[in-house]
C-alpha cells in the first residue's frame, strides 16, 4: 500500500465540490419550498451530474493517495478531510454515475407526484452523504456520512409517509441500522482509545503495533455496523420492508450504493482490522456466505418483484462480503462485483419500476406475464441485467462473481462450494422473475394497459444495460481493477489468472443452467396461478424471510414492550409513589403543625436559618466526638 | 475591572420591573422582546471579547455585600459558565416570541408572565456568573420563584400539583446545599464565600464527603438524575411550552454545571470516592429515561423523559474525568438547550393547535402542515443525536471520552442510541405520518412568528453540528482550568500515534 500524502490545490483540492453540489441543491430545494417546484427536478439532476464531472476529473489525475484537509471539526479528536485514492474515486464514480442515471430516470418516474421536488431534495441529500462516506479521510467523518445516508434512506423509504406501511418500514430501517451503528460506535471508541486518532493514515500505519485482541474487537464491532448498513445477517430484516420506497430509491440506495457501504468499510479497513486469516476476517466470510444463501432463498419465494430483487441484493452483497473477508486476493473482486452489481441491479430495479409504471403500480408478478412484446426496451434491458446477474458467460456478472467464487474456493472449499450453490439458486430465482414477468400468458386485469415507458426512463436503462454487458470484463481481464486499486488496498502475492473453463466455473455454470431450467419448467412453460399456492414448509420459510421478523418480534419487540410497560408502571407507582406517599404523610402531620404557619416570609426565613444552624451544629458535635 | 456581567443581569432585571407596569399587553410583549434581544446582543459582544487563552475567570467583578460574613457580589466567567450564559441569552428571546399568546387564556395578567421571564433571565445569568458560593446559592434558590409562578399560574390543568412538587423537590435540595454551604464556610475558616478562596481548603476526607453529598444531592435533584427525577415530567408537561424550555434547557443545567464547578473542583477527593455511584446512576438514568420515554402517551412528558436520559449522558461526561468527556458534557448542556428547546416549542405549537398533548390524538400532520412536521423531525433528529446536528458532537465526545476510562458503563450507555431512535421516530410516526385523522385536518402550518421561533434554533443546531469548534475552544478553556484544580490526567492511547491530526 502506498502512503497517504497531504495535498491541496488543483483538481484534487477541489474534490469537496463533489459533496457540495448535491448538498447545496438539497438545501435549496428544501428551503425554497414550493417556489422551486417548477425547476426543482432539473437542479436535482444537475447536482449529481456536476459531481460526476468532478469525479471524472479527479479520476484523470495522476493516481495516488491524496489527503485533502478541509477544516478542524472537533479539536483534538478529528478534522474534516477527504481521502482521494483509487478506492474512493472508484466509489465516487459509481455513486455519481449510476446516481445521475437514476436521477434522470426519476424525472419520468415521479412526474405525477406532487412532491417530486422534495423527492429530488432527499435524493441529493443522499448523494452528498454517500460521497462523504466514501471520501472521508477518517472514521468519524465516515460515520457522519454513514448516518447521513441512513437518514436519507429513512426519508426516502417513508417518502409516501401517508401509507402506514411505508412509515413503519422507514422507522424499522432506521432502528435496525442503529443497532449496527451501536456496534460501529463502540468500534470507534476502541479505535480512539487505541490510537488516539480516527485518521486513516496513522491508524493503518500503526495497526500492527496493537494487540491482536484489540484488532479483532475493532474488526467485529465495525462488522456489526457493516451488517446493519449492508443488510447482512443478523441485521438483514429491514431491507425487504425498505421496498416500500419509490423504486428509484430501491435502485440507488437499496441496491447500487448505500447497502454496499458495509463492503466499503471492510475493504477500507481491511489491511488494519481484517487481515487475511484473522478471526474477524473469518467472521466476515461466514456472514457473507450465510447472507448470500439466505438472500437467495428468500428471493425464490417472493411474488413481489421488488422483494425478489431485494432478496437478490442481500445475496449479492453477501458475495461481496465473502470476498472482502478474503484479504487482498478478494478485495478487487469484492469491489468489481460491487461495481457491476451497481449497474445490473440498478438496471433490474429500474426495469421493475418501468414495469410497475406500466402496470398501475402492481408489484405482484403473478399479475404480470407476457410483457416482453408490449415493453420491448424494458424487456431487453431487463433481460441483459438478468443475464449479467446469473453470470451468463462474458457478461459483467460472469467475470466478477466467478472471481469471488474462485478466490473463495482457493481459500476454503466449504466457502467456495456454498458460493457455487448460491449461484445456482440465483439462476433459479432470477429466471423465475423474468419468466413470470415477461413470458407466459398475460395475467393482468382488463383495466391495465401496459405501455413502454417514456424515453427519459428508457435511456438510463439502456446505458445501465450496456454497463451490465461490458464492465465486468473490462475490470477483471488483465486484472485492471486489481492493479488500479493496489495502492489503496494492497495486492495479493500473485496476481490471479483468469481461466475461462476452470472446473469451478463450469460447475457454477451447470448449476445456474439447472436453476434456470427448473424455473422454466415451473414458471415459463407452465401456467402461473394468480394466487400463490400454499406451498411446503420450506416455501413458507422462505416467504416469511426465514422467520427473521418473527424472531425479532419474539426476542426483542415483545419483551421490549413488556419492559417499557413495566418501567412506566414502576416509575409512576414505585419511584413517584414513594415520594407522594411521603408527601401525604407529611401533609397529615403538617395539619397539626399548621398553627406555626404565620404566613410571614420573614419568619419562614428565620426558621430556615435556625434549622440550618442546628444541623451544622449537630454535625460539628458528631464530627468532634 | 468592567461591568459586563452586572450589566447583563441589570438589563433584564430592570426590564422585568418596567414591563410589570406597562398597561398594554402588546407593548409589554414588544418591550420584553426588545430587552431580551438587547441582553443577547450584549452577551454576544461580551463573548467575542472572551480570550480562550486568558485568565480562569474573566470579566470579574467583586464588591463586598455582607462583609461581616465574607459574602460578596462576585461574578466572573470561565469558558463553561460563558457558554451557558450565552445559551440562556439565546433562548430567552426565542421563548418570548414563542410565548406570544401563551399567557392570554388564563386569568392571570399577561404582562406579569413576560416580566417573570425577564426576571428569570437575570437570575439564570447570575447563577452561572456567581463566583461567590453564597451568591450562587441565592440565585440557585431565587430562580425557583419565577419558575414556580410560571408553572403554577400559567400552566396546564394539573399546574398546582406540578408547581408545588417542583418547588418542594427543589427546596429540599436547596436546604441540603445551604447546610453544606454554611459548613464549608465555617470549616474553611477564611471568612470568605469566594469560590477561589474555598478551592482546596477542605482536606479531611470525611468532611469532603459530607459536603460533597450536600451539594451533589441538590444538583442531582436539579439536573435531575434518577431516582430524583419524577418532578420533571410533571413540571415540564404542565408548564407552558416556553417555561418548559427554560426549565429543562437552562435551569436543569445549573445542576450539571454545579456538579462540574462545585462538586468536582471543591471536593475532588470526595468526587473520586463517589464516582462509581454517580457513573452507575448516570448509566441507569440514560437507559431508564429512554425506556420510559418510549412508553409515554403524552408528547411533553415524552420529551421530559428524553431529557432525563440526556442528563445521564451529561453527568457521565462530567464524572468520567477526561478532558474530552467534560468538554463534551459542557457542550451537551448547550446543545441540549437548543435541541430540547426546539422540541418543546414545536410540540407546543402542535399542542396549542390541536388542544391536546396526547400522541393518540394526532396522526398525519405531515400532510396538512409539512413545515411544522419537517421542523419537528429535525428537532427530533437532534434529540437522537443525528450527525450533522450539534447534539451529536457533544454526545460523541461524552461517550468517546468516557470510554477511555469506563469502557463497560459507556458501552451500556451507548446502547441508548437505539432506544433514542425508537422514542423519537415512533413519536414522529404516530403524530406526523399515516392517514390524517379527524381533528388534525384543519391544522394550519407554521406562521411567520413561529418560523422566526424555530428557524434560529434549527440554524444553531446545524451550524454547530458541522462547525462546533468555536464553542469547543471556549469550553476547553474552562475544562482545562477545572482539570488543574481537580488534578486528573487523561488516559493515553494504547498505541501512541505521532500527532499530525487527521
Amino acid at each position: 500500500m502506498e502512503p497517504i500524502v497531504e495535498h491541496s490545490g488543483g483538481v484534487i483540492g477541489a474534490s469537496w465540490l463533489m459533496i457540495a453540489f448535491p448538498l447545496a441543491s438539497a438545501a435549496i430545494l428544501l428551503l425554497g419550498g414550493r417556489r422551486t417546484n417548477a425547476w426543482g427536478h432539473l437542479l436535482g439532476v444537475f447536482a449529481p451530474v456536476a459531481s460526476f464531472v468532478v469525479a471524472v476529473m479527479c479520476f484523470l489525475q495522476p493516481s495516488g493517495r491524496y489527503d485533502v484537509g478541509l477544516y478542524d471539526f472537533i479539536p483534538g479528536v478529528a478534522k474534516v478531510g477527504l481521502l482521494i485514492d483509487p478506492l474512493s474515486i472508484t466509489f465516487a464514480l459509481l455513486i455519481t454515475g449510476v446516481g445521475s442515471l437514476i436521477h434522470i430516470y426519476s424525472i419520468g418516474y415521479m412526474a405525477h407526484d406532487p412532491e417530486r421536488r422534495r423527492f429530488f431534495a432527499y435524493l441529493n441529500l443522499f448523494v452528498a452523504a454517500m460521497l462523504l462516506l466514501v471520501l472521508a479521510d477518517n472514521y468519524l467523518v465516515l460515520f457522519l456520512g454513514w448516518e447521513g445516508v441512513g437518514l436519507a434512506s429513512y426519508l426516502l423509504i417513508g417518502f409516501w409517509q401517508f401509507k402506514p406501511t411505508a412509515a413503519t418500514a422507514a422507522k424499522k430501517a432506521f432502528v435496525v441500522n442503529r443497532v449496527g451503528d451501536f456496534g460501529f460506535l463502540v468500534g470507534l471508541f476502541t479505535i480512539f482509545a487505541t490510537f488516539g486518532t480516527f485518521a486513516f493514515g496513522p491508524v493503518f500505519d500503526n495497526a500492527a503495533k496493537a494487540s491482536n485482541g484489540t484488532l479483532t474487537a475493532i474488526g467485529i464491532m465495525l462488522l456489526i455496523g457493516a451488517c446493519g448498513k449492508s443488510a447482512q445477517l443478523p441485521l438483514q430484516s429491514w431491507l425487504l420492508d425498505a421496498m416500500e420506497g419509490p423504486t428509484p430509491v430501491s435502485a440507488l440506495i437499496h441496491a447500487a450504493t448505500m447497502v454496499t457501504a458495509g463492503v466499503y468499510l471492510v475493504v477500507r479497513s481491511g489491511a488494519a482490522f481484517f487481515p487475511e486469516g484473522a478471526t474477524a476476517s473469518l467472521i466476515v466470510t461466514i456472514v457473507g456466505v450465510a447472507t448470500l444463501l439466505a438472500g437467495a432463498i428468500i428471493g425464490t419465494a417472493k411474488d413481489d418483484i421488488k422483494k425478489a430483487l431485494a432478496g437478490s441484493t442481500m445475496s449479492q452483497i453477501g458475495y461481496m462480503m465473502l470476498a472482502a473477508g478474503l484479504g487482498p486476493a478478494g478485495y478487487a473482486f469484492a469491489i468489481a462485483h460491487l461495481l457491476t452489481h451497481g449497474f445490473f441491479k440498478a438496471d433490474l430495479f429500474l426495469g421493475a419500476g418501468s414495469v410497475m409504471h406500466a402496470m398501475k403500480d402492481e408489484v405482484n408478478m403473478r399479475r404480470y406475464g407476457a410483457l416482453r412484446a408490449l415493453m420491448p426496451v424494458t424487456f431487453i434491458t431487463f433481460f441483459i441485467g438478468y443475464l449479467a446477474i446469473i453470470g451468463f458467460p462474458l457478461l459483467s456478472g460472469y467475470f466478477t462473481k466467478d472471481g469471488i467464487i474462485e478466490t473463495a474456493m482457493d481459500s476454503n472449499a466449504i466457502l467456495g462450494w456454498l458460493a457455487v450453490i448460491g449461484a445456482g439458486i440465483t439462476g433459479f430465482y432470477m429466471s423465475r422473475v423474468v419468466f413470470m414477468t415477461f413470458f407466459g400468458s398475460k395475467r393482468w386485469a382488463d383495466d391495465v394497459h401496459p405501455h413502454e415507458s417514456p424515453s427519459v426512463m428508457t435511456w438510463p436503462l439502456i446505458i445501465l444495460s450496456i454497463g451490465s454487458i461490458f464492465l465486468g470484463g473490462y475490470l477483471i481481464l488483465s486484472n485492471r481493477l486489481m492493479v488500479y486499486l493496489g495502492p489503496a488496498v494492497g495486492l495479493p502475492e500473485a496476481l490471479p489468472q483468469f481461466h475461462p473453463f476452470s472446473p469451478t466455473g463450469l460447475a457454477t455454470l451447470a448449476l445456474v443452467a439447472l436453476g434456470a431450467a427448473i424455473a422454466w419448467v415451473r414458471y415459463g412453460s407452465a401456467e402461473v396461478p394468480q394466487v400463490a399456492p400454499r406451498g411446503s414448509f420450506l416455501t413458507t420459510f422462505a416467504r416469511r424471510d426465514l422467520y427473521g421478523d418473527a424472531l425479532n418480534e419474539a426476542l426483542l419487540m415483545r419483551p421490549g414492550q413488556w419492559l417499557t410497560r413495566l418501567a412506566v408502571w414502576f416509575d409512576n407507582k414505585g419511584v413517584d409513589g414513594v415520594v407522594n406517599g411521603l408527601a401525604a404523610g407529611i401533609g397529615g402531620s403538617s395539619g397539626r403543625l399548621r398553627r406555626i404557619q404565620t404566613g410571614f416570609v420573614r419568619s419562614y426565613a428565620l426558621s430556615i436559618f435556625v434549622g440550618a444552624a442546628v444541623l451544622v451544629g449537630a454535625w460539628y458535635v458528631v464530627g468532634n466526638l | 475591572m468592567n461591568y459586563w456581567l452586572s450589566l447583563l443581569m441589570a438589563v433584564p432585571a430592570v426590564g422585568a420591573a418596567g414591563v410589570a407596569f406597562i398597561r398594554r399587553d402588546r407593548t409589554a410583549k414588544v418591550a420584553t422582546l426588545v430587552i431580551s434581544l438587547v441582553t443577547l446582543a450584549l452577551t454576544v459582544a461580551m463573548t467575542v471579547q472572551f480570550s480562550p487563552h486568558g485568565d480562569t475567570f474573566q470579566f470579574q467583578e467583586k464588591y463586598d455585600w455582607i462583609p461581616a460574613l465574607g459574602i460578596h457580589w462576585a461574578v466572573g466567567v470561565d469558558g463553561i459558565a460563558l457558554v451557558l450564559i450565552l445559551l440562556s441569552a439565546i433562548l430567552v428571546p426565542i421563548v418570548v416570541l414563542a410565548s406570544w399568546w401563551d399567557a392570554e387564556e388564563g386569568k392571570r395578567s399577561v404582562r406579569t408572565y413576560f416580566a417573570l421571564l425577564l426576571a428569570l433571565e437575570a437570575m439564570m445569568i447570575g447563577v452561572f456568573a456567581a463566583t461567590d458560593v453564597f451568591l450562587f446559592y441565592v440565585f440557585f434558590e431565587a430562580m425557583l420563584i419565577p419558575m414556580y409562578f410560571m408553572i403554577g399560574s400559567y400552566g396546564g390543568a394539573q399546574r398546582s400539583y406540578a408547581a408545588v412538587k417542583f418547588l418542594l423537590y427543589s427546596l429540599f435540595g436547596g436546604l441540603l446545599m445551604l447546610v453544606a454551604v454554611i459548613a464549608l464556610y465555617s470549616l474553611a475558616g477564611k471568612n470568605s464565600f469566594l469560590f477561589t478562596d474555598l478551592i482546596g481548603v477542605i482536606k479531611e476526607p470525611g468532611a469532603q464527603r459530607w459536603l460533597f453529598l450536600g451539594f451533589f444531592i441538590a444538583f442531582a435533584i436539579k439536573a435531575p438524575l434518577v431516582p430524583f427525577h419524577t418532578w420533571l415530567p410533571d413540571a415540564a408537561a404542565q408548564a407552558p411550552a416556553g417555561a418548559a424550555v427554560l426549565l429543562v434547557g437552562v435551569l436543569d443545567k445549573v445542576g450539571t454545571f454545579g456538579m462540574l464547578r462545585f462538586c468536582l473542583e471543591l471536593f475532588p477527593e470526595a468526587s473520586r470516592w463517589a464516582t462509581p455511584v454517580v457513573i452507575a446512576l448516570s448509566v441507569i438514568g440514560i437507559i431508564y429515561g429512554a425506556i420510559l420515554a418510549i412508553g409515554q402517551t403524552d408528547i411533553k412528558r415524552l420529551i421530559a423523559y428524553t431529557s432525563i436520559s440526556h442528563f445521564g449522558f451529561i453527568s457521565l461526561g462530567v464524572f468520567a474525568l477526561t478532558s474530552q468527556a467534560q468538554t463534551g458534557a459542557t457542550l451537551y448542556m448547550v446543545n441540549h438547550g437548543f435541541s430540547t428547546g426546539a422540541l418543546f416549542l414545536i410540540a407546543g405549537m402542535l399542542i396549542s393547535r390541536r388542544g391536546s398533548q396526547y400522541i393518540a390524538d394526532f396522526g398525519g400532520v405531515q400532510k396538512v402542515a409539512p413545515i411544522l412536521a419537517g421542523t419537528f423531525l429535525i428537532a427530533g433528529l437532534s434529540g437522537l443525536s443525528m450527525p450533522g446536528l450539534s447534539p451529536f458532537v457533544s454526545e460523541f465526545m461524552v461517550v468517546n471520552g468516557s470510554f477511555q476510562r469506563y469502557a463497560v458503563p459507556t458501552i451500556i450507555a451507548t446502547s441508548a442510541v437505539v432506544l433514542a431512535a425508537v422514542y423519537i421516530l415512533w413519536m414522529y410516526q404516530r403524530t406526523m405520518n399515516g392517514p390524517t385523522v379527524e381533528g388534525v385536518r384543519e391544522l394550519t402550518d407554521l406562521n411567520v412568528r413561529e418560523k422566526w421561533v424555530v428557524g434560529p434554533l434549527i440554524a444553531l443546531l446545524l451550524v454547530f453540528g458541522f462547525y462546533p469548534k468555536p464553542l469547543i475552544d471556549v469550553i476547553t478553556h474552562g475544562v482545562n482550568e477545572a482539570q488543574i484544580s481537580i488534578q486528573y490526567t487523561n488516559p493515553a492511547p494504547a498505541v501512541p500515534v505521532a500527532k499530525e491530526g487527521s
